[in-house]
């Protein structure tokens, strides 16, 4: 089944094969599956048609998902980079922003290590 | 956790009075503060600031996007410009 354009979950439960969708989660998928009134444990393949239009309606209407929801994350971060704060800054070095330690770790924003050779010791 | 809104954005009261007298006579001029922890509300726009970063005073001209945010956000208090050698960093992931 497709929903919003590139999706095609599979045989996943829908409450999991939702959350394939950027920018839906579990905490979304299980409430849009609840207002439409679907059981969360029922399979994709097993999703009627008309109830795959109700989902995409939801969605249409409610959610902010996959390019516009990408599109917006990067603004927030253009916002903060544009007024110049620190946070914006940091974006910018591609360090941690919230005031995590660097001096170890955040290896995840800084890439692979780089070896630096040794200082030379002092007499 | 933020701040409880029943409080409202704090700024500091010798600030506040400030940037209110300069509104009140169309006065733009640059000023001096030592009040990074104050909250930048929209009396502010269009003002200049210096604001004090441990060592000098960085100015800062207040747009309508840093609404918000803390002066102190606006003035880097450290100098780290990259190691020797570091090649340039790598644009976006």
């Amino acid at each position: 089944m497709r929903i919003a354009g590139v999706d095609l979950p599979n045989k996943e439960r829908i409450e999991i094969g939702l959350t394939r969708i950027f920018g839906i989660g579990r905490t979304s998928s299980r409430k849009i599956i609840r207002d439409i009134g679907l059981d969360p444990n029922k399979k994709v393949r097993d999703i009627t048609d008309e109830d795959g239009m109700k989902i995409r309606a939801v969605i249409d209407s409610e959610y902010k998902i996959e390019g516009d929801m990408r599109r917006e994350i990067v603004m927030h971060i253009k916002r903060l980079q544009d007024i110049g704060s620190y946070r914006g800054v940091r974006h910018k070095l591609r360090l941690p922003v919230r005031g995590q330690r660097t001096k170890t770790n955040s290896r995840t924003r800084k890439g692979r290590r780089i070896a630096v050779s040794m200082k030379k010791k002092e007499e | 956790m933020p701040r409880s809104l029943k409080k409202g954005p704090f700024v500091e009261a010798k600030l506040q009075k400030r940037i209110l007298a300069m509104n009140e006579n169309n006065d733009r001029k640059l000023f001096k503060t030592w009040s990074r922890r104050s909250t930048v509300t929209p009396d502010f726009i269009g003002h200049t600031i210096a604001v004090h970063n441990g060592r000098k005073f960085i100015p800062v001209y207040i747009t309508e996007n840093m609404v918000g945010h803390k002066l102190g956000e606006f003035s880097p208090t450290r100098t780290f410009k990259g190691h020797s050698g570091a090649k340039k960093e790598v644009k976006k992931q």
